[in-house]
C-alpha cells in the first residue's frame, strides 16, 4: 500500500463515520461548534496516529489472549496526554469538550484500527492509517459542526455570519442544530449523499419486497 | 510464536506495558500540573473580574486582578474571619467536610445544594469610600447540573452590577443560555431587596413588564429553558437570602463587616 492510499483513502473511499459508521457518538455531541470541533479532530486523530504506531511497534509480543486490554492501555495513556496537554495549552477549549476527550478512549474508531490494522502491519503504514483515518473523521465531523454552527447559532468559529433576531438581526436559528439528535439528521444525509455518488458503497439490501402482490386470503 | 503465548510471557508484557505507559502518564501529569494550576486560576479570576464588570481583554488578568481584595466571611456571623490562609481556604471542598458546612433541610435547601458551607470567600473592590463592589461566590443546581458562579453588587449592597457562571453543564442553546451575554446584561442595575428588605429579585417565567413596580427586581426567563430559570431564581434567593450572605451584606453596608 503507497502513503497515498493510506492518507486519502479513509476520507472518501472507506471513511470511518460514514462507510464504517464508527465514532457516531463523539460526532454527536461536539459539533455544536467549529472551534471545539477542531480541537477534538486534532485530537482523535493523533491519538488514532500514536496508538497505532504504537500498537503496530509491540504487535508481535502481545499474547492474543490479552490483546485487546493491551491495546486499550495504550490508547488509554495517549488519552489521558492529551487530555493533560490541552488542560495545560488550550484551557478554555478543554472545559468545553469536557468529558469528550477522556472518551476518545471508548472511540470505535481508535479501537478498530488499532485492532484491524496496526495488529498486522508496520509501524509507519500503521501511523499513516491512523492520520488517514483520523482525517476521514475529521472531514465529516467539519462538515456537520459547519452546517450546525452555521444554521443554529448563525456564527462560524464564533464569529457573526448570520445576525440572530435575539440580537435585532433578521435570521431565526434553529435551535435544533445546537442539539446533539440533529447530527443524526445531518450525517444521515451525508451518507446519503455519499453512496449516492460512490454506488459502490451501496450494501446489498438484507430481503427484497416482492412487487405489486395480491392480497391473498390467510 | 508458541512461545509468546505462553502464561509467563503473557504476564511479562503485561506488566512492562503497564509499567512504561504509567512513566509516561505520570510524568505528563507532574510536568503539566503547574501549568493546567495557573490556567485554573486564571479563569477563576478572570470570572471574578467578569462578574464585576471589569475585565478588561487588553490587560493581563494578573494585574487587573490585583485591585481584588479575598476575604473570607463566617456566614453564620456575617463577619470576616481571618480563621483561615486565604490563598489555600478552598471553598468548594469545605462543602463536603462536615466541620465547614452545615446541612440544610429541605426547606431551607432552595439551591439544592444539600450542605452549604459555613465560610465563604468573597471579593472587594475597594475605592475611597470604602468598598464599591463586592463579588460573592454563589452556586446552585439548574436542571442537570450544579451551576458554579459569582455575583457582584454596588456599594449599597442591593443593586446588581453582574452576574456570571463559569462552569455549568445545562443544554447548549437552551439551559445554556445562562452565559447569553444580553442575558446576563439583564441583571445589571436590578435591586435585590425590596423596600421592606425582603429579596426580591427572580428570573420570570417570560417577559418582565416594564410598567409593573416589581420590574426593577425582575428578569426575563429563559425560553425553553423554565428548570434552569427557575434554578437561578432559587440559588439567587438562597444565596442573597438569611442562610447566605444577607447578615454579611448588612454588616457590610454599616461598616461592621
Amino acid at each position: 500500500m503507497n502513503i497515498k492510499e493510506l492518507l486519502f483513502k479513509p476520507i472518501f473511499e472507506n471513511n470511518p463515520i460514514a462507510l464504517q459508521i464508527l465514532g457516531i457518538c463523539s460526532a454527536l455531541a461536539v459539533t455544536s461548534s467549529l472551534n471545539v470541533t477542531l480541537v477534538m479532530c486534532i485530537a482523535l486523530t493523533s491519538v488514532t496516529a500514536c496508538s497505532n504506531f504504537c500498537v503496530s511497534l509491540v504487535r508481535n509480543h502481545i499474547p492474543s489472549s490479552i490483546r485487546i486490554i493491551a491495546q486499550m492501555v495504550i490508547i488509554a495513556s495517549l488519552v489521558i496526554l492529551v487530555d493533560q496537554v490541552l488542560k495545560a495549552v488550550a484551557y478554555e477549549i478543554s472545559k468545553q469538550l469536557s468529558v469528550f476527550v477522556g472518551l476518545i478512549i471508548t472511540n470505535c474508531i481508535v479501537m478498530g484500527r488499532a485492532e484491524a490494522f496496526a495488529m498486522k502491519n508496520a509501524p509507519l503504514p500503521s501511523f499513516l492509517d491512523g492520520i488517514g483515518n483520523g482525517l476521514g473523521y475529521s472531514a465529516i465531523l467539519i462538515v456537520i459542526a459547519f452546517i450546525r454552527e452555521l444554521l443554529g447559532s448563525g456564527t462560524l468559529f464564533g464569529i457573526e455570519i448570520l445576525k440572530l433576531s435575539t440580537e435585532g438581526g433578521w435570521y431565526v436559528s434553529n435551535g435544533m442544530l445546537l442539539l446533539p439528535p440533529s447530527s443524526f439528521f445531518i450525517i444521515g444525509l451525508l451518507i446519503w449523499a455519499l453512496r449516492a455518488v460512490k454506488k459502490g458503497q451501496e450494501e446489498p439490501a438484507d430481503f427484497k419486497m416482492t412487487a405489486n402482490t395480491k392480497a391473498r386470503e390467510a | 510464536m508458541s512461545n509468546k503465548e505462553s502464561a509467563k510471557k503473557t504476564i511479562i508484557v503485561s506488566l512492562l506495558l503497564c509499567a512504561v505507559c504509567s512513566i509516561v502518564v505520570s510524568t505528563a501529569a507532574v510536568l503539566l500540573k503547574p501549568a493546567q494550576q495557573a490556567n485554573k486560576s486564571l479563569d477563576f479570576k478572570r470570572n471574578i473580574l467578569m462578574a464585576a464588570g471589569l475585565l478588561d481583554a487588553e490587560l493581563p488578568v494578573e494585574t487587573q486582578f490585583e485591585q481584588v481584595v479575598t476575604k473570607i466571611v463566617d456566614l453564620d456571623s456575617g463577619k470576616f474571619t481571618d480563621q483561615f490562609d486565604i490563598e489555600s481556604f478552598d471553598q468548594r471542598k469545605s462543602s463536603g467536610d462536615s466541620a465547614l458546612s452545615t446541612s440544610l433541610s429541605g426547606a431551607e435547601d432552595l439551591a439544592k445544594i444539600a450542605r452549604r458551607e459555613n465560610f465563604a470567600k468573597v471579593y472587594l473592590i475597594e475605592g475611597e469610600q470604602g468598598v464599591e463592589t463586592v463579588i460573592l461566590p454563589i452556586k446552585g443546581y439548574g436542571l442537570w447540573s450544579t451551576l458554579y458562579g459569582f455575583i457582584a453588587l454596588d456599594a449599597d449592597m442591593n443593586s446588581i452590577v453582574g452576574m456570571g457562571f463559569y462552569e455549568h453543564g445545562e443544554t447548549p442553546g437552551l439551559g445554556g443560555e445562562i452565559d447569553n451575554p444580553s442575558w446576563k446584561a439583564q441583571w445589571v442595575g436590578k435591586k435585590v431587596y425590596a423596600d421592606t428588605g425582603a429579596i426580591a429579585v427572580e428570573v420570570v417565567k417570560g417577559k418582565v413588564n416594564p410598567q409593573a413596580s416589581s420590574a426593577q427586581h425582575q428578569i426575563d426567563g429563559l425560553s425553553g429553558a423554565t428548570l434552569t430559570s427557575r434554578g437561578v431564581s432559587n440559588l439567587m434567593r438562597f444565596w442573597l437570602g438569611e442562610g447566605g450572605y444577607a447578615s454579611f451584606l448588612q454588616n457590610l453596608k454599616n461598616g461592621e463587616a
